[in-house]
């Protein structure tokens, strides 16, 4: 027998994609009606008092990648971890670990349709924000991956909280008191270069601050930090979660007993 | 024969100190059905569970079909099959999508006759399209026996497959399970019914703490184990046992009123039946009258009970 069963993968992966849709209201709309909230807010009403934009850039449009990476971190945590959570506190999770499945059909099929829902919604926000600000995107291909890897990344970490979780209060935690908090500090609505000292220095131990700004730089073509360590950090926090996901498969820790 | 599992030495600790296997050794022969019984607590679920992946054992083995299970794994638990005892499954989900969802999971292409043919079998054909949730608590039992079913394993485990399903659904459920043998599937079952294991399988195993009390054929054990009891009421109230009757194992109770044969060999043996008639000639020999006589065998819940209870329960019986 291979290796992996794209079979079993694939099954996992319209599973999940199955009860996102189940949940539209949940998985969709709120999110898209979130984001649509910050672009009257800050986008129309705050932007419009800006005349200057920032660095070049019109404020309404300087937003919107930040806004985007905001859904992103918080859909795909939330969806990926709430994924694996649920057949853990429902018992229905022996089907997954007697099955003939490893980590990677797992990872491909939780991991993949967490991704997909957060690439569905980053088009759908996207389109949203075409109706309140004029944005455009400098380099689309690298945005469409970086996009991606963003996704997967945190719907890896989303996957590791599910596993770590006990209940419900540490699923929504961690996004709620860690990440929301880094994501709104970490350059989403201005850049790091308006801070003052030592404000500027402490913001760029965030590391939402180079998602933010990697980001940015698909868009208009320049960030407050060089889009090689934005991309290279991300890649080696994708390479920590999947490491860590393989130990607990191999421990079994939080899953089998 | 190739047993088709085999355990030995199995161990396994909880995080806590607790020892839920405490080296269990046992063999289980295709197409056989095999009983587990044990109260609460005994280990049946985590014995199961350290065979089916959910559960990490401490030390020993686990051979399926002549392989190690911790390295051929992938290969091994596609022929496997669990019905837990929890109710735990995507409530939201349809019943045909759900089982559909279990072939798929074990990497199988769909195979739309089969699961119709169990869906029907089980009584679920008509609720393919209903969510789970709005099923009774039986049906919900048999759309997980349907997923089990749903990668045709040829070794299925069912933990507590008739718990808190009425009489008449754990009629069908055992005709179910016969059906699977006669197909070749090797069924274990754990169960609380003793009737369960009577009506069924063909080999019981008594597990307590963690130990495998004993595993022999059901007829054998009843055989071994079963006794002849036999009230014998008497006419008049005796103040202790005739001398005639003492080389008996009998024992006056309820006041000298009754008195009371333990002995034989149990079901299978007439050993039992026949001492009972000797005791009836002795007492009338003696000119004891006696107004009825109530004899019945030891069933294999006595056995069961015995064991469990007994202040010597016996050591492990044959290599199972």
């Amino acid at each position: 027998m291979s290796l992996f069963n794209a079979r079993s993968a694939w099954t996992i992966y319209k599973q999940e994609l199955m009860r996102a849709f189940r949940t539209a209201m949940q998985s969709i709309l709120a999110p898209v009606l979130t984001t649509t909230l910050y672009f009257v807010v800050f986008g129309a009403a705050i932007g419009s008092q800006m005349s200057g934009g920032v660095g070049g850039v019109n404020y309404g449009a300087f937003i919107v990648p930040g806004l985007l990476l905001l859904t992103i971190l918080g859909e795909s945590t939330s969806n990926a971890s709430f994924g694996i959570y649920m057949p853990r506190f429902t018992g229905a999770i022996y089907e997954l670990l007697s099955a003939p499945v490893g980590v990677a059909e797992t990872l491909v099929g939780f991991v993949g349709a967490a991704a997909t829902k957060s690439l569905i919604l980053a088009a759908i926000i996207l389109a949203t924000a075409s109706l309140f600000v004029d944005y455009s995107i400098a380099h689309p291909l690298y945005a469409f991956c970086y996009v991606l890897l963003v996704s997967a990344s945190f719907s890896l970490f989303g996957f590791i909280l599910g596993i770590w979780a006990d209940s419900f209060e540490k699923l929504t935690i961690v996004p709620l008191l860690i990440l929301t908090p880094l994501t709104f500090l970490g350059g989403t609505f201005y850049s790091i270069d308006m801070l003052p000292e030592p404000w500027r220095s402490i913001a760029m131990a965030n590391p939402v601050v180079y998602l933010v700004n990697g980001l940015r730089w698909t868009f208009y073509g320049k960030s407050d930090v060089p889009i090689a360590l934005s991309l290279g950090l991300t890649v080696l926090f994708l390479a920590i979660c999947v490491g860590f996901i393989s130990w607990v498969f191999r421990t079994g820790w939080r899953l089998r007993t | 024969m190739q047993p088709i599992l085999e355990i030995r030495g199995l161990t396994k600790t909880y995080k806590g100190g607790f020892t839920a296997l405490k080296g269990v050794d046992l063999s289980i022969n295709k197409g056989e059905i095999f009983a587990l019984l044990g109260p609460n607590g005994a280990g049946k679920t985590t014995l199961i569970g350290a065979v089916c992946g959910l559960v990490r054992p401490t030390s020993g083995t686990i051979h399926v079909f002549g392989e190690d299970m911790g390295r051929h794994w992938r290969r091994l638990r596609a022929k496997v099959g669990l019905v837990p005892q929890e109710l735990a499954t995507d409530m939201f989900e349809p019943v045909l999508r759900s089982v559909n969802h279990s072939r798929g999971l074990f990497g199988l292409p769909p195979k739309p006759e089969l699961i119709e043919e169990t869906l029907r079998a089980l009584s679920l054909w008509e609720k393919r399209d209903d969510q789970i949730r709005t099923l009774s608590g039986g049906m919900k039992r048999r759309v997980l026996i349907a997923k089990a079913l749903a990668h045709e394993p040829e070794l299925l485990f069912l933990d507590e497959p008739t718990a808190g399903v009425d009489v008449e659904l754990r009629r069908d459920m055992w005709k179910q399970i016969a059906v699977l043998r006669e197909r070749g599937t090797t069924v274990i079952l754990t169960t609380h019914y003793i009737e369960e294991a009577e009506e069924m399988a063909d080999r019981v195993g008594i597990i307590r703490k963690g130990e495998i009390l004993m595993v022999d054929e059901k007829a054998a054990m009843m055989e071994r184990l079963g006794r002849t009891e036999a009230l014998i009421t008497l006419a008049a109230p005796l103040t202790e046992v005739p001398e005639a009757v003492s080389a008996y194992p009998v024992s006056l109770i309820e006041d000298g009123k009754v008195l009371c044969y333990r002995g034989g060999g149990g079901e299978g043996s007439s050993a039992g039946t026949a001492e009972v008639a000797e005791l009836t000639k002795a007492l009338t020999r003696a000119g004891i009258d006696y107004t009825s006589i109530d004899i019945h065998e030891s069933s294999l819940e006595d056995i069961f009970v015995n064991l469990l209870e007994g202040p010597d329960a016996p050591a492990q019986g044959e290599a199972a």
